[in-house]
């Protein structure tokens, strides 16, 4: 049996466990609202973009001469896996829930015959993911930055540019996670590369109100040249931040757990040191009363 | 005047959102001023000033390129980079201006000294426009 100081010991360490949990937990509460505001401020420009794209996309009568962002290579053979995850762990099971979600599609499209690319962004999905696929992971880009901006994202669609034009790949899939709330963080697959239209799906209620006919300024490919590029820099832009803050969320409740197990651990600990400290005592009374009997 | 919905955002927030009268915007062809009843119009911008006309008084904005479409519902500026006139800081632009050139004159490659070379432009573009 442990002695009474090693008890002391174990409780000392994990009482110190405990407050480091608990800073961890108060630091990415303040974190959290912080990525929870730029997550929410960007929603607008993405949600607008969105629209704008889906309105000149409506209106490009030809989609052969459309360019090859918008309309694809016409192939499905080569998908290219980006997985966003944090550079940090120690945030529950935030980063293995957005690289399971890859790992299914991954494995699906293996099975189907298809090649499958993988670009890592965040240190963490891409050490997970080594593992399985290591040959087919093109790149890893970390983003040890403190305030996440637009340019980190124009970094990571860049590459994503690159290797398009290289025919690399002909479908591109985003992996992140969705902010709902602290305590849900939903892992979403979002296809970039060509892009999907939500205002397609309901093309019925479309034809009901007359499209409107724009003009361009200058004409609309030398626009769609230059919006769909933007577009996917911020998607891509749009998962960094959602992904930033549904990190510190995770982190949070993870933390917080963390912080009521040890109280929990705590408790336990003391009382059985309690317990064995009266033991003790008690033992040492028996043997002195029971000395003093044989005299 | 009759007034319309003008919505101007960039990447990191929604800056402007409500009734206007008037908005000049700086598209790539040529600044074009922006009315109620406007025709559906989608336009690219280049780094310059946005001016917005509302109650009486005006905003200048500093934009760094994008794109502004023009529906029935109102205007709305999809802006790269956004930041009113009174917040920019001409020595920061003019520190850009002097990386930049420094960039230029070391670049190697074509295509990238074409890329810093049309930065450069667009960032003068924007001083001669700040020293109005």
């Amino acid at each position: 049996m442990a002695s009474l100081k090693d008890m002391r010991v174990r409780i000392a360490s994990t009482k110190a466990t405990q407050k480091i949990t608990k800073a961890m937990q108060m630091v990415a509460a303040s974190k959290l609202r912080r990525a929870q505001a730029a997550a929410e401020a960007a929603r607008p420009f993405a949600e607008r973009m969105e629209k704008m794209l889906g309105n000149i996309a409506a209106s490009v009568s030809d989609v052969s001469s459309a360019p090859k962002l918008l309309a694809g290579t016409g192939k499905d053979q080569v998908h290219l896996m980006v997985v966003c995850t944090a550079e940090r762990g120690l945030c529950g099971a935030f980063n293995s829930s957005i690289v399971r979600l890859a790992r299914e599609k991954i494995n699906s499209l293996t099975a189907a015959g298809k090649t499958v690319k993988i670009l890592c962004v965040g240190r963490k999905g891409a050490d997970q993911l080594r593992r399985q696929y290591g040959p087919q992971i093109i790149e890893v880009i970390e983003l040890r930055v403190k305030a996440l901006g637009f340019e980190h994202a124009e970094r990571v669609s860049q590459k994503i540019f690159e290797l398009y034009e290289k025919g690399e790949f002909d479908i591109a899939t985003l992996f992140f996670s969705r902010f709902r709330s602290v305590i849900a963080q939903i892992p979403t697959a979002l296809r970039i590369i060509p892009p999907v239209f939500p205002e397609q799906a309901k093309a019925g209620d479309k034809a009901s109100e007359a499209p409107i006919s724009y003009e361009y300024e200058p004409d609309e490919l030398e626009i769609l040249a230059e919006l769909l590029p933007r577009n996917i820099s911020v998607q891509v832009f749009r998962a960094l931040l959602e992904n930033a803050a549904s990190e510190q969320g995770a982190r949070m409740s993870a933390m917080d757990n963390a912080t009521r197990n040890a109280g929990e651990m705590i408790r336990k600990q003391t009382i059985r040191y309690n317990r064995t400290r009266q033991a003790m005592i008690t033992k040492e009374l028996i043997e002195i009363i029971s000395g003093a009997e044989a005299l | 005047m009759a007034a319309f919905h003008f919505e101007l955002v960039s990447p990191e927030k929604l800056l402007y959102s409500g009734e206007v009268d008037q908005v000049d915007v700086p598209g790539s062809e040529g600044d074009f001023g922006v009315l109620a009843g406007h025709a559906p119009l989608i336009a690219m911008l280049r780094p310059g000033i946005l001016t917005i006309f509302a109650d009486g008084g005006n905003v200048r904005v500093m934009v760094g390129g994008g794109f502004a479409e023009a529906n029935p519902a109102g205007l709305t500026v999809l802006a790269d980079m956004a930041m009113p006139v009174d917040d920019v800081d001409p020595a920061v632009i003019a520190g850009r201006i002097k990386d930049l050139e420094e960039d230029v004159a070391d670049a190697t490659d074509g295509a990238a000294r074409d890329r810093l070379q049309r930065q450069l432009d667009q960032l003068k573009t924007v001083q001669a426009a700040l020293a109005q």
